[in-house]
């Protein structure tokens, strides 16, 4: 190893292959310009260049690749949802996760563990009882279990919570998952790059100019700090900062951005396999492939622009998984980072076409976005190849709200928000 | 620790205030489409700016405005709404 990594000090040229191409300049113009390069936005391009044939694909990242939520999730994929809409949408999602490490020729590290979501009240248990009814409608394998059966999978928990939030029953949902997030935004940047698409980081975009061509206003070229691009074709996956892009082609959207912080634990022998979740106490974690606890809680509580984490949310977090997990007082959190998320009234995304013709949102993915990367992809790959919604994300519309037809997910959010 | 100041009981931990969103006026619901309508009930402006926001101190129940940077997390002051409302209409 040392030898090798010498060769690699002394060696002028890369020796190993990069993951995407560099491109020195940006062409003046492109089928489709998708801005934000973390997973959403990569997938969609490739599936553009895939499955639709269009090559002629910008990625245009402000920061470095995976730099924002794909980077910054507690990496839990689950189609455990509520809405048919939702599971359904989710479910395609969990099947497309499955493959992608082949696809990709990619390690992703998918490691299915089950995922429990603790029901600590009665009607915590009716939610989770209504969850997997509609789970096992849609073919999906998701049951009510009581506490001892959670018990026995989880013998290291302390079931009582200290005695003051017992634990009734779960919510059990087997195809649970965990995967290397920054691997995903990779594999999907390598294949999109090898068939094509031009990924261009540092790249921040600053105005959108519209135009009217007879039928309301449309997506003439997008402005950004290194040049302008022609094309008539936009998809916006920025996740955090969607209000600022919809500000310069001047929509409004319900989207509103709070912080959503994690952290890691230093890492332990594996002693964890399944996910845990409870709402009531506000803690989701994992064991990593590397053993460290990767532990999320509920988002912020006040609107902010910003990724800085705070000290009353690690305090906060760590005496919710004493009470679960006392033996861990001993253990030391190792990184605390937060993410922007951006939120919406329903709990539901928001994707599709918009009333500016030629741009195409994908967002709302507010604290749920990574399970739903590759689905994501697939569809809005659909929607901006054909300039109409896939019929997976019509639930997800952007003039839901006008048309007061919500798509209530708050229910199957992971922690009570 | 962050502080709040909350106009009546001073400077304290940020822990104690509750959020309640940026001051917006409702329109009249007997005089308003529902498109606009919608609009009020849904859509927020969601920029980083500097924002006049309802916050509430929960132990006194205090309700009072914090004018707040949304992209720092800056607070430039708070003053009860009578306070508030005088001052915009003097400078408007």
């Amino acid at each position: 190893m040392p030898a090798r990594l010498l060769k690699f000090a002394l060696s002028r040229k890369h020796p190993e292959p990069r993951m995407f191409a560099h491109h020195e300049h940006l062409k003046s113009s492109y089928d489709v310009v998708i801005i934000g390069g973390g997973g959403h936005g990569l997938a969609a391009a490739y599936y553009l260049a895939r499955d639709h044939g269009i090559r002629d694909v910008a990625i245009l990242e402000k920061s470095y690749l995976g730099s924002g939520n794909t980077g910054r999730n507690t990496t839990i994929i689950r189609s455990n949802y509520l809405t048919p809409e939702g599971v359904q949408f989710y479910d395609e999602s969990v099947r497309l996760w499955r493959d992608l490490s082949e696809d990709f020729d990619l390690n992703l590290f998918y490691s299915t563990r089950g995922h429990f979501t603790l029901a600590h009240t009665d009607a915590a248990m009716r939610t989770m009882r209504w969850r997997a009814e509609v789970n096992k409608h849609f073919g999906i394998a998701s049951e009510a279990v009581d506490s001892q059966a959670v018990r026995e999978a989880i013998p290291m928990m302390d079931i009582t919570c200290g005695g003051h939030a017992p634990v009734l029953g779960a919510l059990y949902h087997a195809p649970g998952a965990i995967a290397r997030h920054d691997a995903v935004a990779w594999g999907y940047g390598r294949g999109a790059d090898r068939r094509g698409a031009q990924i261009h980081q540092n790249t921040e975009v600053v105005a959108i100019e519209l135009e009217d061509r007879g039928s309301g206003p449309c997506v003439a070229a997008v402005i950004t700090n290194r040049g302008r691009i022609a094309t008539r074709k936009v998809l916006c996956a920025v996740a955090g900062h969607t209000p600022r892009l919809l500000a310069m082609v001047g929509l409004r959207s319900p989207i509103y951005i709070h912080p959503l912080q994690a952290m890691v634990s230093e890492p332990v022998k594996p002693w964890l396999d399944p996910i845990i979740v409870s709402a009531s106490l506000h803690v989701y974690v994992s064991q990593s492939a590397r053993g460290e606890l990767v532990m999320g809680a509920s988002l912020d509580p006040y609107e902010l622009h910003s990724s800085r984490s705070t000290l009353d949310f690690a305090e906060s977090l760590a005496a919710h998984m004493l009470e679960l997990f006392p033996f861990l007082s001993d253990v030391k959190v190792n990184r605390q980072w937060a993410g922007m998320a951006d939120m919406t009234p329903d709990f539901a995304p928001i994707m599709g076409l918009t009333p500016v013709r030629g741009f195409y949102l994908d967002s709302g993915w507010g604290t749920w976005g990574f399970k739903a990367t590759p689905v994501c992809g697939k569809t809005m790959s659909h929607t901006v190849a054909r300039d109409e919604a896939h019929p997976l994300i019509r639930g997800f519309s952007f003039d839901r709200f006008a048309r007061y037809a919500l798509t209530g997910e708050k229910g199957a959010a992971s922690v009570g928000h | 620790m962050k502080l709040m100041t909350c106009p009546i009981n001073g400077p304290r931990a940020i822990s104690e205030f509750a959020y309640g969103g940026e001051v917006r006026s409702m329109p009249d619901p007997q005089a308003t489409g529902d498109a606009h309508w919608a609009d009020y009930v849904f859509n927020r402006n969601s920029l980083p700016i500097v924002k006049a926001e309802w916050w509430c101190h929960t132990p006194s129940g205090v309700w009072f405005i914090a004018e707040r940077d949304t992209a720092t997390d800056t607070i430039r002051r708070t003053s009860l709404y009578p306070v508030w409302a005088q001052q915009r209409e003097a400078l408007s």
